[in-house]
């Protein structure tokens, strides 16, 4: 069904805020939908996951309203220290990826800089009671006194929801594990750092093939790294990886078992009225998305974000400015590192729009077939329930309106580098420093 | 729950459930029926390994419920197995269901059994589709043609399933399901299933298909191959995917048995030839592992024309290959070819390209022809070898890598035994005893075993008059751990030196290093002694041994103590 472009966003029952429960110091540092947008995984800086479900007041109706609750919260990973480096390993969770699912357990895929984990999560409802040997409260019977062998039998008990870790794909990587991408054949996924991509087989741990190396011989004449991959969602032999020197590369694993040669090569030629001494820096592709049709990808660099279309290497097809307005402050922004900040993009569920945070906890969203754009604030002080987002505006210069927010007051340390879309509906995730949002589009 | 208690509890309900004949037999079969087993089906919350536990043993539980007769009462917990995410947990419990199946009467299968597989067939879960595949060529044989027909429905039904997961599985057990199939309906239905398998837009569902192309060939009719079969196999041999062309390589000596002699002619040589010459190299590397054996099933009459005209030239290729795992493969089966061709084409064609091999950088290839030797020893013998063999060896026995050294270590003493004891003692000695002093202790360990063997082979006299004097000789070496390679030499060698020269010549010298400064040395002749004791008569224990030994078991050290002792005690000499 076609999903309009949101107009009426609405923040929802829960506004998760880690630091409430756990240590200040947690942020969030990835979020994804499942496959049927019934449960959102996020991870956070501690190492932690927590899933939220989806609770539908009453489908039926037009307007139906959502709540996402936590359903489950465990911890994915710890930190560690490479004791042949003495380098510590931190815990924070780069990348979440859910798999299919294939029976009643959910399974995703969470990973840190160095390890890669398989985690089921599943519901108990039932618990067994009737033993041999223990009465009810759990004391110990005289054996003297057991006459007879009983089975015990299932009652029911509160839902109990429990993850426990399946898989460990470890020791693969030297560098630090930048994305992870499951393939259409549900079977395999690869792992990606700044050199290397490695393709896993979800039931075998001890070996991992390499199918991408860019490693030169000699350190010195590093130039470029690998900053995302990702599989297509329905060809199971093609992946795209993209890089620091705002390439992109597409790979057929069928046509050589090591992809180091691309079969396709998507660049951009530079503008040369926008040259600068950050040119290089703010060319560096911080995500690639493909499109759920698997015709298009998605790049976001540091001002924009730019649709390509699989069979034009030359040039983007759309190209959307997030905020240029931050083109003539890069010097500052080098300056304090917000520079090299990695921003995320995601399509909605039929391509139609596309979504990127920005900073003062602003998002914003691009509808591509009517060239319409807003941008939105994820916080507090502007989310009170049920009460639609306002759009926000930046004045860039010159004589700045009332309800506009000028360029300079702009909090950079307030930055949402994490969205998720919801696969099916208008509901989205956004994550702000150390909040998670969850708005849905009142028109539903 | 902390990890130790996790492991505990595991490990008890792990036990548990390996008796749960136990618990079975004491219940009864009737309560096993009506109280066990509906506990059973419902736990399925617990670890891999109980669930796995439990799945093997309701395989075994037809008469712990009351013979065949109730069987069926075995359906329900182990349909829930299927069901699991589990990989070895399914399969475990689709095996156990196809062993139960062989005790259902044909009624109760279709009663039973068969409702059970069509519920898994129709299943939400890719899970229970997937286990479905397993287990229609069990239940197809013994029912009724109404229900034949509607397992071939489901079946097919599978092969076209929304999920990759259902159809690899499907893919693998179509030629199992063919086997169990009238002639017909192979013809007509389980051929458009592999065609369309063979086709489907995933990799690693067609490369299964190449898998149930050698079943369903032996299924079929000589006359009936080429039509129905030939043409998805050339389209697999030519396949866009590496991985799809790989497996009709992997799997190319069952396709020729299947496909028989005229298709091999006209169809397999040419496509051999294609995946020896492959873009790329894992393609190329499992082609060239089947070239010994694709030549030998070759028919007769023409075998040695078609090698030579069609396989030889592409092998000479190979041994020029960019890829090191191709030569590498090619090396291994390479020499079996001379058997083959005879002695003349072996001279002429194969020996330029053993003895290229043999000069290979990579230090794998070379021992691969190295550990084959014995295939050209029997067409032309060894000698036309021998010349470049010794450099070969050589150059591997002083490689760099310490696991290159302990390969050729390992195939000494078969090379010996084929290159003869006096090519041996002239060429190979001095390398052997060099590895006894070798940096790497792995070396030096493996050297000395090495040495046990070549005694085995070479007999007591030869080594009393090679190779115990150098040994005993490091006796005297300035460094400990050459010292104590004596020590582990005699270890190694008395049993089979046999008494006498254990006795005149080891022992002197063994208690000799009883003196030693080292401690480890002297530990080590406590050790000795207690494994040559046995090859000593009682004399030179009680005389010469005992009292060494007893006062190693005053030494200031203790290891050393500790060892005399215990080899008093061991070799009863209190």
């Amino acid at each position: 069904k076609p999903l309009p472009f949101p107009s009426q966003m609405l923040p929802m029952g829960v506004e998760y805020d880690p630091s409430l429960q756990l240590p200040a110091s947690d942020i969030i540092s990835t979020v994804e939908f499942n496959h049927t947008g019934e449960l959102l995984a996020t991870g956070d800086k501690g190492g932690r996951v927590v899933i939220f479900q989806q609770e539908i007041e009453n489908k039926n109706l037009p307007q139906f309203r959502s709540e996402y609750n936590v359903y489950s919260t465990f911890q994915s990973h710890e930190p560690e220290f490479d004791y042949l480096k003495s380098l510590e390993i931190e815990e924070k969770i780069n990348k979440i990826r859910w798999l299919p699912q294939k029976n009643a357990a959910q399974f995703l895929l969470s990973t840190n800089d160095k390890t890669i984990k398989l985690w089921k999560i599943s519901e108990r409802d039932k618990r067994p009671e009737g033993y041999n040997l223990k009465e009810e409260d759990g004391r110990y019977k005289d054996p003297n006194t057991i006459t007879s062998l009983r089975v015990p039998v299932l009652i029911p008990m509160d839902l109990m929801v429990e993850a426990s870790p399946r898989r460990v794909f470890a020791n693969a990587h030297t560098y630090h594990i930048n994305s992870i991408s499951v393939n259409s054949d549900d079977e395999t996924y690869l792992s990606a750092d700044d050199l290397r991509i490695n393709l896993w087989h979800l039931e075998i741990t001890d070996r991992s093939f390499n199918i991408v190396d860019i490693k030169p011989a000699n350190m010195e004449e590093l130039t470029e790294v690998i900053t995302a991959a990702e599989f297509h969602p329905h060809q199971c032999n093609t992946f795209v990886y993209s890089s620091s020197k705002g390439t992109l590369r597409l790979c057929d694993m069928r046509a050589s078992a090591l992809c180091d040669k691309h079969s396709k090569l998507f660049e951009e030629p530079e503008d040369p009225s926008n040259r600068s001494f950050f040119s290089e820096i703010i060319s560096s592709i911080s995500d690639v998305k493909f499109s759920h049709n698997g015709r298009y990808m998605m790049t976001r660099d540091y001002l924009s974000v730019k649709i390509w279309d699989l069979n034009m290497e030359n040039r983007p097809v759309e190209t959307y400015q997030v905020h240029e307005y931050l083109r003539s402050k890069l010097c500052s922004l080098y300056e304090n590192d917000c520079i090299f900040d990695k921003f995320e993009c995601c399509w909605n569920g039929n391509d139609s729009v596309v979504m990127t945070g920005s900073y003062n906890n602003f998002f914003r969203m691009f509808d591509r077939g009517q060239r319409r754009d807003v941008t939105l604030e994820a916080s507090r002080e502007n989310s009170k329930p049920m009460q639609v987002l306002k759009p926000r505006k930046v004045c860039a210069g010159g004589k700045r309106k009332k309800d506009e927010i000028s360029v300079d007051s702009l909090d950079f340390n307030k930055k949402i580098l994490h969205t998720a879309w919801h696969p099916q509906d208008n509901i989205i995730a956004v994550a702000t420093t150390n909040n998670l949002y969850i708005f849905q589009d009142k028109v539903n | 729950m902390n990890v130790k208690v996790a492991i505990l509890s595991i490990q008890l309900r792990l036990n548990s459930i390996k008796k749960l004949s136990t618990i079975a037999l004491a219940l009864g079969v009737e309560r096993t029926r009506t109280e066990l087993l509906p506990f059973l089906t419902d736990t399925i919350y617990d670890e891999d390994e109980v669930l796995l536990a439990l799945a093997e043993q309701l395989g075994n539980f037809t008469m712990l419920v009351g013979g065949p007769e109730y069987v069926h009462c075995l359906l329900p917990p182990l349909e829930s197995l299927a069901t699991v995410e589990e990989t070895v947990v399914r399969d475990k419990a689709v095996e156990s269901l196809r062993k139960i199946s062989q005790e259902h009467s044909p009624v109760d299968l279709e009663v039973h059994f068969e409702p059970l597989v069509k519920r898994l067939a129709s299943g939400d879960w890719f899970t229970s589709r997937t286990s479905a595949c397993g287990l229609f060529s069990v239940c197809y044989p013994r029912v009724s043609s109404t229900v034949k027909a509607e397992i071939r429905q489901h079946f097919r039904t599978l092969c076209s399933d929304d999920t990759p997961m259902v159809r690899r599985a499907a893919a693998s057990k179509l030629g199992e399901f063919a086997k169990v199939l009238e002639l017909d309906y192979v013809k007509s239905d389980i051929i458009s299933l592999f065609t369309a398998l063979a086709s489907d837009e995933q990799d690693s569902v067609r490369l299964l298909a190449v898998e149930a192309c050698v079943s369903i060939a032996t299924l079929l009719p000589q006359e009936d191959l080429e039509t129905l079969v030939m043409p998805t196999l050339r389209q697999a041999a030519e396949d866009k995917s590496w991985r799809v062309r790989y497996m009709v390589a992997d799997k190319f000596s069952e396709l020729q048995k299947a496909v028989g002699p005229e298709i091999t002619k006209n169809d397999l040589v040419p496509a051999f030839q294609n995946l020896l010459k492959d873009c790329e190299a894992e393609v190329r590397a499992a082609a060239a592992n089947k070239v010994k054996e694709f030549c030998e099933n070759l028919p007769e009459d023409n075998r040695e024309q078609i090698i030579m005209t069609h396989i030889l030239p592409c092998v000479k290729e190979l041994v020029s290959d960019t890829n090191q795992h191709v030569k590498s493969a090619l090396a291994s089966v390479i020499m079996g070819l001379s058997t083959i061709l005879g002695k003349d084409n072996t001279i002429e064609h194969l020996l330029p390209l053993f003895l290229a091999q043999l000069k290979d950088e990579c230090p794998e290839v070379r021992l691969n022809i190295i550990s084959n030797l014995d295939c050209v020893n029997e067409v032309i013998g060894i000698r036309q070898l021998s010349q470049s063999l010794l450099p070969a060896i050589v150059e591997l026995a002083e490689d760099a890598k310490w696991r290159v050294r302990l390969a050729i270590i390992e195939y000494m003493p078969l090379l010996a035994g084929q290159l003869g004891v006096e090519f041996f003692d002239e060429k190979l000695n001095t390398l052997c005893m060099a590895w006894l002093i070798d940096h790497v202790y792995a070396i030096r360990e493996a050297a000395t075993c090495n040495l046990m063997k070549l005694v085995e082979k070479f007999g007591a006299e030869w080594a009393q008059n090679t190779i115990v004097p150098k040994v005993l000789g490091m006796a005297n070496d300035p460094n400990y751990l050459h010292r104590m390679t004596t020590l582990f030499c005699i270890n190694a060698l008395s049993e089979a030196c046999g008494q006498d020269i254990t006795t005149k010549q080891m022992l002197p010298v063994v208690l000799k290093m009883s003196n030693d400064q080292v401690a480890n040395v002297r530990f080590n002749v406590a050790k000795s002694l207690q494994k040559i004791g046995p090859v000593l008569d009682s004399n030179a224990l009680q005389t010469e041994v005992k009292p060494v030994l007893e006062k190693l078991a005053t030494d200031t050290d203790m290891d050393v103590k500790y060892f005399a002792q215990e080899a008093i005690s061991v070799l009863a000499l209190a």
